[in-house]
């Protein structure tokens, strides 16, 4: 099994994400930066038409420039040029949206999101606790060094 | 996404006089980027085409033709007679887009980067929709895969927003995402 991964990992030339239909992105640049997509046409060499779905993502069907997106490691089981209504069914049976949440990569997004909307007050509580925490490490450092 | 040609249905015809009550009626499918462009078109072709102008003319109605719908990826073909600089020609291309306006807005730009052919020196004879089948070029057809799928190599990091942007960066940027 590992050799058929590997093998796959050198037919694909190194790649392991592809612009393919079912293929759910990140969008990076734009008015709906940092909301999922799935990709369900390839249009031409730079756009693909992509359907969030609207339910669960607020993007609707539309054109978008590959240099927009950010592939993800998700592929929805879907056909070319799903219904809203096939991909939404999809994204619930494979639980897209929970696995995409417990991914690092959106992990570190929220952190940044959630880091970028706090107040003067939450700093400074976010300034004591890192103060704390270091107190902790280096009693601890020294109990091991000692 | 708004483009920049429209198609439009413009139809007219000679004005009436004595001798000639009611005139052939004729309607033209063109593409201009507003209904004043289109009138304006109108008359260029069909002076071409038949013993009229504006002055002797009349335009009788002008509609846009808007897209049935955007949300599936068509294949269009487009044949076209256009003038180079040392003749003029008859040409067919395909061009795969959600909307016909798309199609011609990409159409005349693609004409102007390869054949440095101008809009005045571009006449669209002909548009329809091709079936995946019936498509000639290749850049059109390696799309007609079911199982396509093709990686994105060499990505070209972008900040988020152009405030982001930034005049340095900490560490090289990588451009190898999978």
């Amino acid at each position: 099994l590992v050799f058929l991964g590997i093998s796959l990992i050198w037919y694909n030339m190194g790649f392991t994400r592809f612009v393919e239909v079912g293929r759910v992105a990140l969008i990076n640049y734009g008015p709906d930066a940092g909301k999922l997509c799935t990709i369900i046409d390839m249009i031409d060499n730079n756009r693909v038409l992509v359907d969030g779905p609207r339910e669960k993502t607020g993007i609707h069907r539309q054109v978008m420039t590959t240099k927009r997106l950010s592939l993800t490691d998700f592929v929805a089981k879907i056909p070319r040029n799903a219904k809203e209504k096939k991909i939404v069914a999809a994204w619930e049976e494979q639980g897209i949206l929970a696995a995409w949440e417990s991914t690092s990569w959106a992990k570190k997004l929220a952190t940044k999101k959630r880091r970028a909307a706090l107040s003067d007050f939450d700093r400074f509580k976010v300034m004591i606790a890192k103060k704390q925490k270091s107190e902790i490490v280096t009693k601890k450092l020294s109990e091991i060094s000692a | 996404m708004p483009t920049k040609m429209r198609l439009f249905q413009v139809v007219g015809r000679k004005a009436p006089t004595p001798n000639d009550e009611s005139p052939q009626i004729y309607r033209m499918k063109l593409f201009a980027p507003n209904e004043v462009n289109a009138k304006s078109r109108f008359w260029y072709f069909m002076h071409q085409m038949r013993k009229m102008k504006k002055t002797t003319g009349e335009i009788l109605d002008v509609n846009e033709i808007t897209e049935k719908n955007t949300n599936y990826v068509k294949n269009y073909g487009i044949w076209i007679k256009y003038n180079s600089r040392s003749g003029t020609h008859n040409m067919y291309r395909e061009y795969r887009d959600v909307s016909l306006n798309a199609a011609i807005d990409t159409l005349y730009n693609d004409m102007a980067g390869r054949h440095r052919s101008r809009f005045q020196s571009i006449q669209i004879i002909r548009t329809a929709t091709v079936k995946s089948s019936d498509c000639k070029r290749v850049t059109t057809t390696q799309f007609h895969d079911s199982k396509l799928k093709y990686p994105l190599p060499h990505r070209v990091v972008r900040p988020t927003t152009k405030q982001l942007r930034s005049k340095y960066l900490a560490t090289r940027p990588s451009t190898h995402f999978n």
